[in-house]
């Protein structure tokens, strides 16, 4: 499998005024083309800098991050970020808001936005393309925010637990969702999230991470077939025993 | 979400509400008409004195002869041409400078100071200096206007740019765009409710800063009006300007809630 993101001896620091955070320390990881990788770890432990470093957002303090083997300076065309709540503006319209990173990028040309309209139209949004954001639930608005991250065609999809903002019902169907769209689309992903069950049933490898300064502690395989949904993985007895495994080496890590 | 085919329930209550609104504005109605009547009255039988208080009458006679006389409308154009321009500068330059701060944290917190020391200072102290640079004239009471008005332009529209949500800038960011392009795409639609509200203030403002420049220099104008009308004794003068000056400042108010319609959308 071709390898896509890199982190090599990644260290961050965060400098304010009164002090200086030492957030992530020799981080190393890959993510492979085509994988869902999840990171889980606790809070504050330095997840989201992770997807900010990603992101292009941040510079690492030390040590060195790439895409394809080119290393991450500024936001690339190739990775989408999908933040912990959808983020869509309220003065567009759905279609208008999936449409904006073509807009950011000067890429507003017929191939694209018909290809902005397709997604639109495979994932059931095409009767709710003139609505506004606040007319719709709050599922429907995160599959928007995942059609607006999907339509500048990037190969890498961060998410920074982007289901934390639902409740468990409509948690579980966007966690199907999210899931289908993702590996029907081809993507490669990386999500974070501190939820492990969430991880279990999306994940085909799981990074755990230590408490503050973020280094990984371990990294799991999830034996699951990829056609298995997160629906379908809840219910098999092998989740229960990934969830006693993960739980057990968390809650460690939380002491 | 257009829907045209209202339930009943639904009829009867926009019915009541339009009553309602109805009930409102006819009651507003009656209470000016009441007032006006009883200040008529109480003059006319001598309970109060007119020549101290004015009455509706003797200002609608004041309001006549300075219309068959053509001075009317040369104080009101006087006035609303002093008032409209030193908006429009004060709300432009003000903008314009909060978009320099937002764009520049280091010009901003150079000028943090400045800003916040020229907001406190009562701008008529300022009147005799006023007039020593600009003159006796027009160009003297539309700088006081700009004056007044300016400084809480820059302000109220800076707090506005500022309170636009980080993450949606972080997202936007991620997207690879710049700052020019998180100006037009966020600032500015997220800004639009505290531009209308900065709008209604400035009108607001710009009369004080007029006015308060008509009382220090001017030869003509409503503030001229009053000035002259409270020296000379005739209070019908003074209360006919007062009654202009409200009339001008409610229709330029109406002018900039129409506005507000036309570029806020209201959730339905
Ligand atoms: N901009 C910043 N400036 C200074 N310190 C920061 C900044 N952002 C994050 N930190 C610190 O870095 C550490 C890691 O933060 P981060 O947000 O990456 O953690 P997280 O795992 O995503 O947390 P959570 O579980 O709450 O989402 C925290 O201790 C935080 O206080
Ligand atoms: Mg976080």
């Amino acid at each position: 499998m071709k390898n896509l993101l890199a982190f090599e001896k990644v260290s961050l620091t965060y400098y304010t005024k009164t002090n200086e955070t030492l957030a992530i320390k020799d981080l190393s990881f890959n993510v492979n083309q085509g994988e869902f990788v999840a990171i889980i770890g606790p809070s504050g432990c330095g997840k989201t800098s992770i997807l900010s470093l990603a992101a292009g957002l941040l510079s690492p303090s030390q040590g060195k991050i790439t895409l394809s083997n080119r290393q991450i300076t500024r936001p690339d065309d190739k990775i989408a970020y999908m933040l912990q709540k959808d983020h869509l503006f309220p003065w567009l319209s759905i279609e208008k808001n999936v449409r904006l990173p073509l807009k950011i990028k000067s890429k507003l040309n017929t191939e694209n936005i018909e290809y902005a309209n397709q997604l639109i139209e495979k994932y059931g949004l095409k009767d709710f393309k003139k609505y506004y954001p606040e007319q719709l639930s709050g599922g429907m608005r995160q599959r928007a925010a995942l059609i607006r991250t999907l339509c500048s065609k990037p190969e890498l999809l961060l998410l920074d637990e982007p289901f934390s903002a639902l409740d468990y019902q409509t948690r579980l169907y966007v966690c199907e969702d999210v899931y289908k769209i993702i590996r029907s689309e081809n993507k490669t992903a990386l999500l974070v999230t501190h939820d492990i069950s969430e991880a279990i049933s999306l994940a085909d490898k799981i990074i755990v991470l230590t408490k503050r300064p973020a280094t990984v502690k371990s990294v799991h395989m999830i034996d699951f077939d990829k056609s298995t949904t997160p629906i379908c993985r809840r219910e098999d007895k092998r989740f229960s025993l990934w969830f006693e495994k993960l739980w057990g080496e968390l809650n460690f890590e939380e002491k | 979400m257009k829907k045209n085919n209202y339930s009943k329930k639904h009829l009867e209550y926009l019915k009541k509400e339009k009553k309602n609104s109805l009930v409102i504005i006819s009651i507003q109605i009656l209470v000016l008409v009441f007032f006006l009547l009883l200040w008529e009255l109480l003059t006319r039988f001598n309970f109060v004195d007119s020549f101290l208080f004015s009455s509706p009458s003797r200002i609608y006679n004041t309001t006549a002869t300075l219309y068959s006389s053509g001075e009317l409308f040369t104080h009101i154009f006087t006035t609303l041409y002093e008032t409209i321009l030193g908006f429009l500068i004060a709300t432009s330059l003000g903008i314009l400078i909060a978009v320099i701060f937002w764009w520049s944290s280091f010009l901003r917190r150079v000028f943090e100071p400045y800003i916040v020391v020229l907001n406190s200072l009562p701008k008529i102290a300022l009147g005799p200096l006023i007039i020593i640079w600009f003159g006796a004239g027009t160009k003297a009471i539309v700088f006081m206007t700009v004056l007044v008005t300016i400084i809480v332009t820059i302000i109220n529209m800076l707090a506005g740019f500022i309170q636009a949500d980080e993450d949606k800038i972080l997202l936007l960011k991620s997207m690879g765009a710049n700052k020019w392009k998180i100006f037009t795409n966020l600032i500015i639609p997220s800004s639009l409710p505290v531009f209308v509200s900065t709008l209604k203030i400035n009108v607001g403002m710009s009369w004080i800063g007029s006015i308060m420049g008509e009382y220090l220099v001017s030869r003509q104008g409503i503030g001229y009006l009053i000035v002259y009308g409270g020296q000379v004794f005739k209070l019908d003068l003074v209360m006919t300007g007062t009654v202009i000056l409200c009339l001008l400042a409610g229709v330029m108010y109406f002018l900039v809630a129409f506005l507000e319609k036309k570029l806020v959308r209201k959730p339905k």
